[in-house]
């Protein structure tokens, strides 16, 4: 029954998920439905699993045992080609800022017009309008995972996942980042983001997804969970104290 | 001492006045040279791409053997494609021996190992940083490899300069399959070792020369692809 919800609900789903090596859990996910609007902001401390769930929510690694659902089915090409990431260190082509966000469009087919048409109109969603002739590889911090996220939006994404995009950046960039997270949020794209930041969890996130240890202990509304944390690990965590 | 330093004089004036054999040699080797490392980048770039980051049984064989070959004897690659192209070997039918088709093609068997070889390195580097992304953007392994040689230009001019410095200086086995014939396939090399031998310096040394400033050129172009490609990669950093 609730599989059949969660297709209704263009949901994802976690059954049973295990990453082992050495003998160790990385992950050990039992169960994990995400089912609404979001964002989802997956919150813990380093080596809690959160960029391997990720990961393993995108399809770019496949877990030792359990999978991952998507609209009621196994995660599959046909799913993760609607899903698009944005990693911690933007990864940008060696080539100029348009012609990173050309290399999506041509990639959907779309016609050189309306191609260009569809640049300008990310490049001015992400202010990057005067810097589209630039070499990507000489963009700030900021500018560059701008330009990453515009290049995941490109792709015209039911979900975006964000593995801690704003770690290595100052307020100011963060703000933007945030913003651009929002307004996708808005349009309707899902935002699955992993974080360490507990600030930006309050101002971004529906639900939250805690982790530690490679479980999850606790999902919830984001006032329940950061207001009112039913776990140990969280209060722990959400109150600045040394989580392992 | 006034012999040599006669024969100096001599080869500077060979080169200043604009001798017509000389130029004609460094032309015919230019030509020879550029054809095969143009050939050789058509071949051993997308093998090595492919060799960067296609996964399959015996592919960790296929690089040792890969970089092996570019420590080939060029003599023995002279004699290997002497056989193929004389006239009781496979490709006799097509008389291409002694003629400057058959120097590029010593040279492409030649140069096509190191130019795929540091392909290899360079794709397999930048494939292992834009790998999940290219994964996320839902390129195939395949569909990667232009997007990769494309992205590493910068640093697979170095492999071309490399390949071409290997190709120009190149003397055992142009002089088998080309014979060394004058006005036919005589190149700079081949000029040297034959002018060498009958005591003409003047001619060798201003080829010589020649051959020198090819390759300091060369090195120099390496030097500033590299530095560039160096700077693109910090910046990324």
């Amino acid at each position: 029954m609730r599989d059949l919800l969660c297709d209704m609900t263009k949901c994802l789903q976690v059954r049973g998920l295990q990453i082992r090596r050495n003998g160790r859990a990385l992950l050990d996910v039992a169960d994990l439905t995400l089912d609404g609007p979001g964002p989802t902001l997956l919150l813990g401390p380093n080596g809690a699993g959160k960029s391997l769930l990720l990961r393993c929510l995108h399809g770019l690694i496949s877990p030792d045992q359990g999978r991952v659902i998507q609209d009621g089915a196994p995660l599959g090409p046909v799913h993760t080609a609607r899903q698009a990431m944005v990693f911690q260190q933007p990864v940008l082509l060696r080539r100029s800022v348009s012609a990173n966000l050309d290399f999506v469009l041509r990639r959907q087919k779309i016609a050189r017009d309306a191609r260009k048409t569809r640049i300008a109109e990310l490049l001015t969603e992400g202010g990057l309008e005067d810097k589209a002739r630039q070499s990507a590889r000489s963009l700030s911090g900021g500018e560059a995972q701008r330009l990453a996220i515009l290049r995941a939006l490109a792709t015209g994404p039911e979900t975006l996942f964000l593995d801690e995009p704003t770690s290595a950046l100052d307020p100011s960039a963060t703000q933007m980042i945030e913003r651009m997270i929002q307004r996708a949020s808005t349009r309707g794209v899902r935002i699955v983001m992993v974080t360490h930041d507990i600030g930006q969890a309050r101002r971004l996130a529906a639900d939250i997804v805690m982790m530690q240890g490679g479980h999850v202990v606790e999902h919830g509304p984001a006032k329940q969970v950061l207001d009112a944390p039913e776990s140990e690990a969280s209060r722990r965590y959400l109150a600045g104290g040394l989580v392992t | 001492m006034q012999g040599l330093a006669s024969e100096f004089s001599l080869a500077v004036a060979l080169i200043f006045e604009g001798d017509s054999e000389l130029w004609a040699i460094v032309l015919l080797s230019l030509k020879v040279s550029v054809f095969a490392v143009l050939i050789s980048a058509l071949i051993g770039m997308p093998v090595g791409a492919a060799l960067a980051v296609a996964r399959f049984p015996g592919r960790r064989s296929l690089i040792v053997l890969m970089n092996a070959l570019m420590g080939f004897p060029p003599v023995v690659v002279g004699l290997l494609v002497y056989l193929m192209l004389s006239r009781s070997g496979p490709l006799g039918v097509l008389e291409l021996l002694y003629t400057p088709t058959a120097m590029i093609i010593a040279q492409v068997v030649l140069v096509t190992p190191i130019v795929a070889a540091l392909t290899r390195q360079v794709i397999e580097m930048l494939a292992e940083e834009y790998s999940e992304q290219l994964r996320s953007l839902g390129v195939s392994r395949l569909a990667s490899v232009p997007v990769l040689l494309w992205d590493a230009r910068l640093a697979l001019v170095t492999a071309l300069l490399a390949g071409f410095g290997r190709a120009i200086a190149e003397v055992g086995a142009v002089i088998i399959v080309g014979g060394n014939i004058n006005h036919v396939t005589r190149v700079m090399t081949t000029t040297i070792a034959l002018e060498t031998s009958k005591g003409n310096l003047a001619l060798a040394l201003a080829l010589g020369a020649i051959l020198i400033g090819i390759a300091v050129v060369v090195n120099a172009m390496v030097s500033a692809a590299s530095l560039r490609a160096e700077q693109e990669g910090l910046r990324h950093a």
